[in-house]
């Protein structure tokens, strides 16, 4: 029975969009599944002590190509994408491997990523002839124009996307598990303890935290490429940057970081939360759902370290509250 | 097998470790001794690749290693123990163990044998096998036993035990000291011991080396080092005791 909660769970998120879902629901799915697969990448990184304030940066360098390639030499985004992900992850081996190679860790480390996020950002709107700056850009449209284009992976009917998102997010689920049944976590969780006894029984701490920061990296290109296809539309503001680098940390925070589906459903908080207050305060209240968000992160990292997905968890396994084994729930 | 050659380590001026020589010959246990802060403990650090020594070389089985990684240096067989210990707390006591038998021997693929050679390990030091066992039930000479099973993990050919009986009753000084002898002589492991308090050292080891403000200042049979006069000032002649 509970061997086949998690097909039964699929099937159902695969059929959902031959239901009669309004469109709106079906914008909100996808969305939430494309940022799911993102906190799921930053996660991977997160729950090891490997805190980025900057995947907004591998977003943006990841999406941008892919679209310029469409535009300029009608490259189909089925290769764009993959140059995209290259792209995003020769920048986690940019930014990671001199970071890890000098020890840089915790709070410094941060703050490299923190610039990472910017640097991308401000360069993509300095590059204004080619991707139109913070006004952004749009992909052409293929021509000549049809309803259902492959080639140019452009469709008018949303539930293509739907399925597209739901296939990445679960090899996100899927890379996320083998992260967790491999050596490479307790390495990773050894080395977020104490590098230097990590060290001293053989483990290469430099490699081991490049190739979760690059799996990382790839994941998080990757949620952007999709999120820049299924928009039509570029923003350096919305695919790199601050804004959306925080956003990612808190979705992943929220929902729970130690666990599979916490992410997502941090992502899912976040979604429904960032549409609501519009729906409520329009586009009057600028900056309200930051400030709020800042709130809300504080009040977690105090009262609910292991996000809300992580306390449901450890609750529904352990009534008892059983600390020790809670932990250990937790992860899995 | 491992030669220490005028090797030393300065911490912004201070000599923690002062141009020290010595050879450690296969199959023997040498014991290494000195007061607190006299830099056993670095010298430990300079040699598995820890710190990178300001001066000298070291040579392990004819190879150059002084400026090798840690990770490196254990894979070619040369596995230490923290004096405080340092284990890895969101694992379990198995999972520890098998961790290090899996990254110490990089030849290694199989996640199952490397589960054989923890157990094996953790059998020897004698802590128990199963998989439930955390690390925050174990007290101090656990702990002790877990450093020394992690090491043993990584199939060593030398041993760097750092302090293994600091913090322990004399009942368990004895035991530990009964187990360093045994991972000699069963597993035919070189070992190097590191001790503060001469006394259990002295009945177990082969030689002993001992070490003042950085400095060697005696080398050579347990009876000999004893009586000698330097290390009996130094020691100010109360805590050797041979009996
Ligand atoms: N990382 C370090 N930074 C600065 N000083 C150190 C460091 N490690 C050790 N020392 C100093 O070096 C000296 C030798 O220390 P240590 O090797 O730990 O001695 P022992 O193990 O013999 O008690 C001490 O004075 C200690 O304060
Ligand atoms: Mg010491």
């Amino acid at each position: 029975m509970k061997r086949w909660l998690p097909y039964g769970c699929i099937a159902l998120l695969a059929v959902v969009p031959f239901a009669p879902v309004p469109l709106y629901y079906l914008h909100l799915a996808i969305l939430i599944l494309i940022m799911g697969l993102i906190c799921t990448g930053w996660s991977l990184m997160g729950k090891f002590g490997l805190v980025s304030l900057g995947h907004g940066g591998f977003m943006g360098i990841a999406v941008y190509p892919m679209a310029l390639l469409w535009n300029h030499y009608g490259l189909t985004p089925w290769l764009g994408a993959p140059i995209g992900v290259g792209l995003a992850v020769l920048l986690g081996v940019l930014i990671g491997y001199p970071a890890f190679r000098f020890r840089v860790v915790g709070h410094y480390f941060a703050l490299i990523t923190l610039a990472l996020g910017e640097v991308v950002r401000l360069s993509i709107i300095a590059a204004r002839e080619l991707t139109g700056g913070s006004l952004g850009m749009t992909p052409l449209r293929v021509q000549p124009i049809t309803d259902v284009s492959w080639y140019a992976v452009q469709f008018t009917d949303k539930r293509y996307f739907y399925v597209i998102a739901l296939v990445a997010w679960l090899g996100g689920l899927w890379a996320w598990r083998l992260v967790n049944r491999s050596m490479a976590r307790s390495a990773l969780e050894a080395i977020s303890e104490d590098e230097v006894a990590a060290a001293s029984v053989g483990i290469h701490v430099t490699s081991q935290k490049l190739r979760i920061t690059l799996l990382s990296a790839a994941m998080t290109g990757l949620g952007a490429i999709m999120l820049g296809q299924y928009n039509q539309y570029l923003n350096p503001n919305s695919l790199s940057g601050i804004s959306i680098s925080l956003e990612i940390v808190f979705a992943s925070i929220v929902g729970g970081m130690y666990t599979m589906l916490g992410p997502t459903i941090g992502a899912l908080i976040t979604i429904v939360f960032r549409e609501s207050l519009r729906a409520y305060f329009g586009a009057t209240l600028t900056g309200m759902a930051e400030t709020i968000y800042g709130l809300l992160l504080i009040l977690f990292i105090i009262f609910m370290p292991r996000g809300l997905w992580g306390f449901v968890v450890a609750r529904f396994a352990h009534p008892t509250g059983d600390t020790s084994r809670l932990e250990v729930a937790a992860t899995r | 097998m491992l030669l220490v050659d005028s090797v030393s380590k300065s911490f912004g001026g201070f000599l923690a470790v002062n141009q020290v020589s010595f050879e450690v010959k296969q199959g023997e246990i040498l014991g290494l001794i000195g007061p607190n802060g006299s830099g056993k403990s670095t010298l430990f650090n300079l040699i598995s690749g820890t710190y990178k020594p300001t001066g000298g070389t070291v040579r392990f089985e004819q190879r150059d290693i002084t400026n090798l990684p840690p990770d490196r240096i254990c894979h070619l067989g040369i596995a230490r123990t923290f004096q405080i210990p340092r284990p890895f707390k969101k694992l379990s006591l198995l999972e520890n163990v098998v961790l290090s038998a899996y990254f110490g021997d990089d030849a290694l693929r199989s996640e199952a044998e490397a589960r054989r050679r923890a157990e094996q390990a953790l059998e020897t030091v004698g802590l128990p096998t199963d998989a439930g066992v955390s690390v925050q039930s174990l007290g101090a000479a656990g702990l002790k036993k877990l450093e020394l099973a992690r090491a043993l993990s990584t199939q060593p050919r030398l041993l760097l035990a750092d302090e293994s009986l600091g913090g322990l009753d004399h009942q368990e000084m004895e035991q530990a000291a009964d187990m360093l002898h045994r991972i000699r002589s069963d597993l035919g492991i070189t070992i190097v011991w590191v001790e503060h308090i001469m006394g259990v050292l002295m009945k177990v080891v082969d030689r002993v080396l001992v070490l003042d403000y950085g400095e060697k200042i005696a080398e050579g049979l347990p009876q000999a080092v004893a009586t000698d006069p330097k290390v009996i000032e130094v020691y100010l002649g109360d805590q050797i005791a041979l009996a």
